[in-house]
């Protein structure tokens, strides 16, 4: 089974690269755009197939190693 | 005394710090150099003083210090930490004691989103712990910092806690002590430059002390922190 794992900052958490990222595409001419925010995407694939402890176990490696629940959050995706 | 330096791969202030604990053993106490510990050993002697140095451990992958924080010894330094063994962290050893949750809040990338290599001035919060006994409260001393991920964020009550258990180790300040936004390299809140624990028995610090603890480097700001350390200890 494959996973999606999205690390983003949690709100409020100031984030340099994005600004920085919005400061370029502006210089770009892309004036629509009204705030970045950068974060980042792991992929998985599991041997597990039942979702539910695919889900369980994925939260665990979130807690434990792939985000650091202070400043990130995270969402968690599996491919059907 | 008897200090433990831990060398992850890729840490690379490991020697400056053992000649620097060497160095303030060697006027104060005995015991010799500082042992050095592989990352990969679970187990070492028992020694008084634990030290994480400066680097980029794992080469900084996924977080600053989030895979060192998971390897086979930090599992033992964190259980010797809560036992009371003092633990000081340096820089990327700053990043990995935060990840390991030996202290609280988190090193984010620097304001600028550069990397700063230069001397700082830092007020010294207080001379009660440890690792401060040798500075008086309020000085103001020079120090290097070297990092891109400098930049201290904790929520805001525990912010309020820290302060109010009087936590905070050291400040970036201007060279007359005052806080100003000037001062701070890199965004950190309230300019916290090193935090204690609640039991003051583990600092972490993004400046170098180690790196300006011999006149011969240019300056020994940085000195009073290890004969400090090892007169408390010995």
């Amino acid at each position: 089974m494959k996973a999606r794992v999205h690390v983003t900052l949690k709100p409020g958490v100031l984030d340099p690269q994005g600004k920085a990222i919005h400061k370029a595409l502006s210089g770009l001419g892309f004036e629509t755009v009204e705030r970045v925010r950068q974060g980042k995407v792991i992929e998985l694939e599991l041997s597990e197939s039942d979702p539910e402890r695919a889900r369980e176990s994925l939260r665990d490696m979130c807690e434990k190693l792939l985000a650091n629940t202070v400043i990130e959050n995270y969402a968690i995706e599996l491919d059907a | 005394m008897k200090a433990a330096v831990i060398v992850f791969p890729g840490s690379n202030c490991d020697r400056d710090v053992q000649v620097a604990l060497a160095q303030a053993t060697a006027r104060h106490a005995s015991g010799g150099a500082p042992i050095m510990v592989w990352h990969k050993d679970a187990d070492f002697e028992k020694v008084e003083l634990i030290v994480l140095p400066g680097g980029f451990s794992y080469g900084d992958y996924l977080r600053c210090g989030a895979m060192a924080a998971q390897s086979p010894v930090m599992k033992e330094v964190v259980r010797r930490a809560n036992r009371g063994v003092p633990v000081m962290g340096i820089c990327n050893g700053f990043q990995i004691l935060t990840e390991a949750g030996l202290l609280p809040g988190a090193l984010i990338r620097n304001a600028n989103l550069k990397f700063i290599c230069r001397d700082v001035n830092l007020r010294v919060e207080t001379s009660q712990s440890l690792f401060t006994g040798r500075y008086e409260e309020g000085q103001t001393i020079r120090v290097p910092v070297a990092h891109h991920d400098g930049n201290y964020i904790a929520g805001d009550e525990e912010m309020e806690r820290m302060e109010d258990r009087g936590q905070i180790a050291f400040r970036y300040c201007a060279p007359d002590g005052t806080l100003t936004s000037d001062a701070n390299p890199n965004g950190s809140a309230r300019n916290i430059a090193g935090i204690f624990n609640e039991t003051k028995t583990v600092l972490g610090l993004m400046p170098h002390p180690e790196r300006l603890a011999d006149p011969a480097l240019g300056g020994s700001d940085g000195r009073p922190l290890f004969d400090g350390l090892v007169e408390a200890l010995s």
